[in-house]
């Protein structure tokens, strides 16, 4: 049934301080709400079980995508039309550029934020893939102040995250060591636009005297979180890429992944799409050696 | 200024409209998309699918292309919004909308508000746009009668005839 406006409340302090303190006088009681894109939508479907929602939309504090030496900090607060504008990312961290550029269409991605996307812990998330082969850390904020934790591990089961009822996230923090890699992204769903994956892959690699020095594949909607396949990337290790590294690592992919049936695909499919995206980046990253 | 801004009680919204200034006493929660169509009386706007899926309630915010369906009536406060009923000049059509006339754009009309704002938004971003970019500009607007060919026809008629001195 659709919601009815009047038995919600909703503020919009001015300041991350005004946000975290509200937040810490009810742990749990105000859900944050920055561009609305899963929050309205469960609002106007009537499931939203939050009362009480605080907006974090446009705070300055959260969308500054700044570099510090080594590091771009991405304020959790940027829209996914903010990470497609921002050079460095775009140079550097191709992958994240591209998955912002298939979330949603135009709208979505104006008001859709990557703090956002990561809270909300789709596992079908496209962005969430990028994070993972890049090893970022996001820096958790509350009134008790800053904590930096690694993303791998964030998504603790289906839509649960280590994020305590009174943090927020502040941003996501990327180390500037990638741009030598050969870096690979592709969606496989119904539609580019507006359709959410059935199966996505974000993968880099980098090649040294004919053998795969390191790689580092992730992939969406293939399990509960999104997921690094690490025993399938320790297969691949190491070794030159021919027909039977090939092999292996198809079947490697496939017994790693945890697929299900749902309304987007059957987790037959998925395995299969999976096994063939591993295959396409081993070839591309055959021939495209080093760059 | 007040810290805290909102309430669950009514509270005074005031937008920029079309070019006028308006104030409105809405729930803050009450979605930007009810508060045009039912307090504003401005229709062009449609619900397709109220989940930022078809695109049909799509509005300019300041400037960006937003589905009018997803925000929040409080995230709005202070807004400079342009709907269809403000895109035309004292009742002469633009460019682009005499395009999707004269191309064939628009048939039963449900979407072609929101892929008229979608178009605006493209073209003030990318005034010479190829035919990829309008295919990306306007993913997020769905049309099921059009088949998007005359449609995406007519943002780059539209962006020929933008071009002319």
């Amino acid at each position: 049934m659709r919601a009815n406006p009047a038995e919600y409340e909703l503020v919009a302090p001015r300041t991350l301080p005004a946000v975290l303190s509200l937040m810490a006088q009810e742990p749990g009681e105000w859900l944050p709400i920055a561009g609305g894109t899963d929050v309205m939508v469960q609002y106007s479907a009537g499931s939203l079980r939050a009362r009480k929602l605080v907006s974090i939309w446009n705070l300055p504090e959260l969308r500054r995508i700044e570099i510090f030496g080594d590091e771009v900090q991405i304020g959790a607060g940027s829209t996914y039309a903010d990470l497609q504008k921002n050079e460095p990312i775009g140079r550097e961290f191709r992958l994240l550029s591209i998955a912002a550029t298939w979330t949603g269409g135009i709208a979505n991605q104006n008001r859709g934020t990557i703090g956002g996307n990561i809270v909300n812990a789709s596992p079908a998330a496209d962005s969430l893939p990028a994070l993972l082969v890049y090893e970022v850390d996001l820096i958790l904020v509350s009134v008790r102040g800053e904590r930096r934790v690694p993303y791998h591990g964030f998504h603790v089961d289906y839509r649960k995250t280590q994020l305590a009822a009174d943090e927020l996230i502040r941003a996501v923090c990327l180390k500037r060591r990638f741009s030598e890699y050969y870096a690979h992204a592709r969606k496989v769903g119904a539609r580019n636009a507006q359709a959410i994956s059935k199966v996505c892959l974000s993968a880099l690699g980098r090649m040294h005297d004919g053998v795969v020095q390191d790689i580092r594949l992730a992939m969406g909607s293939v399990a509960a979180v999104p997921m690094r396949l690490a025993k399938t990337e320790s297969v691949i290790k190491g070794r030159a890429i021919d027909a039977s590294l090939v092999e292996s690592a198809r079947t490697a992919a496939a017994n790693e992944i945890r697929p299900i049936d749902d309304i987007r695909s059957t987790a037959r499919y998925r395995a299969a799409v999976a096994g063939n995206l591993v295959t396409e980046f081993l070839q591309k990253l055959s021939g495209a050696g080093t760059a | 200024m007040r810290e805290l801004l909102g309430h669950r009680a009514k509270y005074e919204l005031n937008l920029t409209v079309n070019g006028q200034p308006v104030g409105v006493q809405v729930f803050p929660m009450e979605r930007l998309l009810d508060v045009l169509r039912r307090e504003l009386q401005l229709t062009g706007a449609k619900e397709g699918c109220g989940e930022g899926e078809c695109g049909s309630c799509s509005v300019l915010m300041n400037g960006e292309l937003v589905n009018s369906c997803l925000i929040p009536a409080l995230q709005a406060n202070g807004a400079v919004i342009v709907t269809i009923e403000g895109l035309a000049n004292d009742g002469r059509l633009t460019a682009l909308q005499e395009a999707f006339l004269d191309c064939g754009g628009a048939q039963c009309g449900i979407c072609t508000p929101g892929m008229l704002l979608a178009a605006r938004h493209l073209l003030c971003k990318n005034p010479k746009p190829s035919l990829e970019d309008v295919r990306e500009g306007l993913s997020g607007n769905l049309c099921r009668c059009t088949g998007y060919v005359q449609i995406f026809e007519a943002v780059l008629e539209a962006a020929r005839r933008e071009a002319m001195p």
